[in-house]
């Protein structure tokens, strides 16, 4: 249900390269930067072993990534276990016919899309992305691939962020679990 | 420059990645007809072989830098940098990337759009090669080329899965690009 147990060797190493840049996108979000992961090789090709390992051989035919930086990570992961990548896409960036699936952001609404026909009915799906907070795009993301007929397995997170889930059931596997803090004081010291 | 001219002539694998891009007419506005690659995605061995194909060409290049344009091309470039050990840089639009950036302003049909890559990401002397979907006019691969020389990074070349042809203006890249499929583009349906 949270992140890797911190035996394996390899995620101390992912864990130091995220970088926390705070006051982003607004002032008091510590926003967790996965970018400098991507700049290291080794690090980056053991999140996605990490998530390899622990898929491969279930039979798990559908990756989903919701943009953008499920792009990022989702396509590796897809290509390794022999599935197929689904974007999960903002609204009318997807060419041809899509479903849509709304869902609450903190202040408004935000939409996802997924085409028509990626996706059969009965096949077996994951969905990753970079980050998990409260839970409610991966929610959008499962409703899309549920409405298609499909079984969600698990998310995928690199990162989860403990203290933010809002209701709802979802089964998620983090690699690191950061303690963002949505709102900081001048002096606190950044804990990952 | 196209796939043709640069010796993958009947490697059997590209008609396979050709078959499975779909064209949606129309989109996103009227005239238009869209290269879908999200299809080709969906297609677990066209989708490994294209990966496979740039990998080839450039594991001995000694390219430690992938730079991949948002958003599809974020959907080809970190596979191919994680098998030839590269890092992977995204080139994003306006406002993404967190911390201190660089931007380049590049035009578009009507107005003027803007990537941005991390300050940092790039280090001066390093050899990168660039990656998108598709290639039409250049203009956005040229503005990702000058984000990695004013890094002082050297572009080798960029990378990309579909060349458009017959392109509106002149194709303003200045760089050898190699695309795996040619497609024809029609700017009006008659």
């Amino acid at each position: 249900m949270s992140a890797y147990r911190d035996e394996d060797p390899r995620i101390h190493d992912i864990k130091t390269r995220i970088r926390v840049v705070p006051n982003f996108p607004k002032p008091g979000i510590m926003f967790q930067d996965i970018t400098t992961l991507l700049l290291n090789p080794k690090a980056f090709k053991d999140t996605i072993d990490l998530f390899v390992e622990r898929y491969k051989g279930k039979n798990i035919s559908v990756v989903a990534g919701i943009e953008a930086r499920g792009f990022i990570f989702g396509p590796p992961i897809a290509l390794a276990i022999g599935a197929k990548f689904v974007p999960l896409r903002k609204p009318r960036k997807l060419p041809g016919k899509v479903i849509s699936e709304k869902y609450i952001l903190e202040y408004g609404k935000d939409c996802l899309e997924m085409h028509v026909g990626a996706v059969k009915s009965g096949e077996r799906a994951l969905v990753v992305d970079d980050l998990i907070a409260t839970g409610g795009t991966l929610c959008a993301a499962m409703n899309l691939l549920e409405r298609a007929g499909a079984e969600v397995v698990e998310c995928a997170c690199v990162i989860e962020l403990p203290d933010l889930k809002g209701p709802g059931a979802i089964e998620w596997q983090a690699i690191v679990c950061a303690r963002g803090v949505p709102l900081i004081m001048a002096d606190d010291a950044i804990l990952l | 420059m196209f796939a043709a001219e640069n010796g993958l002539k009947g490697d059997p694998r590209l008609q396979g990645i050709s078959e499975a891009i779909r064209v949606v007419p129309h989109f996103p506005k009227p005239g238009i007809m869209f290269q879908d690659i999200t299809t080709l995605l969906l297609d677990h061995k066209a989708f490994k072989d294209t990966v496979d194909i740039f990998v080839d060409r450039y594991r001995d290049m000694d390219i430690s830098v992938v730079a991949g344009v948002e958003a599809r091309g974020f959907m080809f470039g970190p596979a191919i940098a994680l098998a030839i050990g590269a890092k992977f840089v995204p080139l994003r639009k306006p406002r993404k990337l967190p911390g201190k950036v660089i931007s380049e302003a590049y035009e578009l049909e009507y107005g003027t759009d803007c990537l941005e890559m991390h300050v940092g990401a790039v280090k001066p002397g390093e050899r990168a090669i660039v990656i998108d979907d598709l290639v039409a006019t250049g203009g956005t691969l040229s503005a990702a080329i000058r984000l990695l020389e004013r890094s002082e990074a050297e572009v080798v070349e960029c990378a990309c899965v579909i060349g458009l042809r017959e392109v509106k203006g002149q194709l303003r890249i200045a760089v050898n690009y190699r695309s795996l499929s040619m497609k024809m583009l029609r700017h009006r349906l008659t």
